[in-house]
């Protein structure tokens, strides 16, 4: 029996605007209840909703960078919803005409090259608010989320395995970062998944697929990808029990129980799909215009995956480092200009990695908010290269010139750590040192096991002699010379 | 055309609205629907060949604003007609289906 699990994924995103879709009211984690509303998210009647230019354009950037043909005219509709987290009791969403369609995300396949994942479909909506359960007596409401822009995004079912599904998650969450358009931060659900599962199984010379199961609201990756797991092994279960294959009518809606690692079938709800969706009379469409769209292109960057890629073969960095240095756009950027400035990649690498991510992580910043020119930082990593300082003191400088926005070699010279490159000087602390050590030089001089040891004691003390300001690779071969000679 | 709609699809359409209709309700309503939707046959007569679907009855387009924090109200405006209150909280009857999300 040959099993392969299917998956289309909906996705959730937050949109990063100051202010709701179709109101006014700050979008805020964490504040007091009820405390961010106002009469159109409230749902009074008479409010009318007015659209925020700026979730459109994030919507539009989104939608292009997942390579979507772009609607040149779109409007909203209403989608009837029956929870008092949204008072309407609908809420406005866009049903045949949506933002964008058809386009693809590209995602590192598991064997490292890339794969495309169709999107069906990305369109704006308004979130709900959130109900809070006070333990069966009765519920209670806030309805600060209520209103808060959403991107919907829906791929085809082209996902292959739940480890698929969570690194196109992941691989989303870095795209929208990377655009701007959302903080993507899972702690506050700035992302929530609904994967649709089924199998194609293939036995005895047939195909079978099982009905479809729909996951409902997960907001973890290792949610998302245990569930998946979890819910592929639930069906082999049950279709070599029941043998029940996928019909039209035989989808299944099941949530994810986080502390047992199960999936819990969900009360089918009679008409659960019948929405009723028709046009909000209270908005009128929008027209995307060829002069909207360009300027919206021009925002487009290049996108994390493919930079990934261009760093390891451009610059010849390990996929790991590609992969740091790319999480964070602005550290991309800045690394993408150290090069161009004349900065050795894998040195402005390992600075940007083993420093500046570190202290921006530190600040809670980005890397591109540590006010790091690109010219010093490659000055430094030159400075590295040759051999001025070495990679221990490249580090404090660094450090340094993020405190004080100084540039390398001002530094160096105050922190008095430029490695004595004159060889005469080195000589005499050498010379120095040799006489000092006279059973070391002995040793070291022997056919013995202790001659290599005695030889990086040597080193060692003339490092200590020159206050680590000299390039042991230099003292070492200098020591040698001078024993050879001897 | 009595047949547009029977008591079965106004109960449906009630369920899903979440109204509660009295038999007698249902009858009263089926009726009224009923008419409503021979007036409407009579729309559907119009020879509507090539013609597009209209997404707005106003020929307004890109009605936009900037992104930019209004003052909305405060909770206590807000919970102001709240049938019932816990805190700055509107209290409604429990939920009891869950996790549908919009
Ligand atoms: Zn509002």
């Amino acid at each position: 029996m040959k099993v392969q699990v299917v998956v289309g994924l909906e996705i959730h995103v937050q949109l990063s605007t100051q202010t709701k879709l179709f109101c006014g009211c700050p979008v805020r984690f964490a504040a007091p209840p009820n405390s961010l509303v106002c009469p159109v998210c409230l749902g009074l009647p008479g409010a009318l909703p007015v659209l925020n230019k700026k979730a459109v354009d994030y919507a539009i950037l989104a939608a292009m960078a997942l390579n979507c043909q772009i609607a040149s005219f779109t409007k909203w509709d209403r989608k009837g919803y029956y929870y008092p987290d949204l008072p309407k009791n609908y809420q406005i969403s866009q049903y045949d005409l949506p933002l964008g369609k058809a386009g693809f995300i590209e995602v590192q396949g598991d064997d490292g090259g890339i794969k495309q994942v169709r999107i069906r479909r990305v369109h704006l909506e308004e979130d709900a608010g959130k109900n809070l359960h006070a333990g069966g007596a009765y519920s209670c409401v806030d309805l600060n989320r209520a209103g808060t822009p959403l991107l919907e995004i829906v791929t085809e079912p082209d996902i292959t395995s739940a480890a698929q599904a969570r690194a196109l998650a992941v691989e989303l969450q870095r795209i929208v970062r990377y655009l701007g358009v959302s903080e993507a931060d899972m702690q506050k659900g700035h992302m929530r998944f609904e994967p649709n599962v089924n199998l194609r199984i293939e036995t005895d010379g047939q195909a079978f697929r099982t009905p479809i199961v729909e996951i409902k609201n997960l907001n973890s990756f290792r949610a998302l990808e245990a569930s998946i797991r979890y819910e592929a092994d639930r069906q082999v279960q049950e279709f070599l029990e029941s043998g029940q294959v996928m019909t039209s009518g035989n989808k299944t809606t099941r949530g994810w129980d986080d502390v047992r690692q199960v999936t819990v079938l969900q009360r089918q709800k009679e008409e659960a799909e019948d929405y009723r969706y028709f046009p909000d009379p209270d908005l009128v469409p929008v027209v995307i215009n060829t002069s909207w769209l360009d300027q919206i292109k021009a925002l487009l960057p290049e996108l994390p995956l493919r930079r990934q890629i261009r760093f390891v073969q451009q610059y010849g960095l390990s996929e790991y480092d590609a992969g740091v240095l790319t999480s964070d756009r602005s550290c991309a950027d800045l690394f993408d200009k150290a090069v161009e400035a004349g900065g050795r990649p894998k040195r402005v690498c390992n600075l940007l990695t083993q420093v500046g991510l570190r202290v921006a992580n530190e600040r809670g910043c980005s890397v591109g908010d540590l006010g790091l020119s690109p010219v010093n930082l490659a000055t430094l990593a030159s400075m590295i290269e040759e051999g001025k300082v070495n990679a221990t003191s490249g580090v404090r400088i660094l450090e340094q010139m993020i405190a004080t926005g100084q540039d390398p070699m001002t530094l160096a010279r105050s922190m008095d750590l430029l490695q004595i490159a004159d060889s005469s000087r080195l000589e005499s602390i050498i010379d120095q040192v040799l006489s000092m050590q006279q059973k070391a030089v002995q040793e070291a001089c022997s056919e013995g096991k202790k001659a290599q040891k005695a030889f990086n004691f040597l080193v060692g003390q003339v490092m200590q002699a020159t206050k680590g300001q000299a390039n042991p690779t230099v003292i070492a071969e200098m020591i040698r010379k001078r024993l050879g000679g001897a | 055309m009595d047949n547009l709609i029977d008591k079965a699809l106004v109960r449906k359409v009630a369920s899903l609205a979440r109204l509660e209709l009295s038999e007698q309700e249902v009858k009263e309503f089926t009726g009224q629907l009923c008419a409503i939707l021979e007036y409407f046959h009579k729309i559907n007569l119009l020879d509507t060949e090539g013609i597009e679907p209209l997404a707005h009855c106003l020929p307004i387009t890109n009605r936009l604003r900037e992104d930019q924090i209004q003052p909305g109200l405060d909770p206590g405006q807000a919970l102001k007609n709240a049938p019932d209150r816990d805190g700055d909280l509107f209290k409604v009857p429990p939920i009891l289906e869950e996790g549908l999300g919009p």
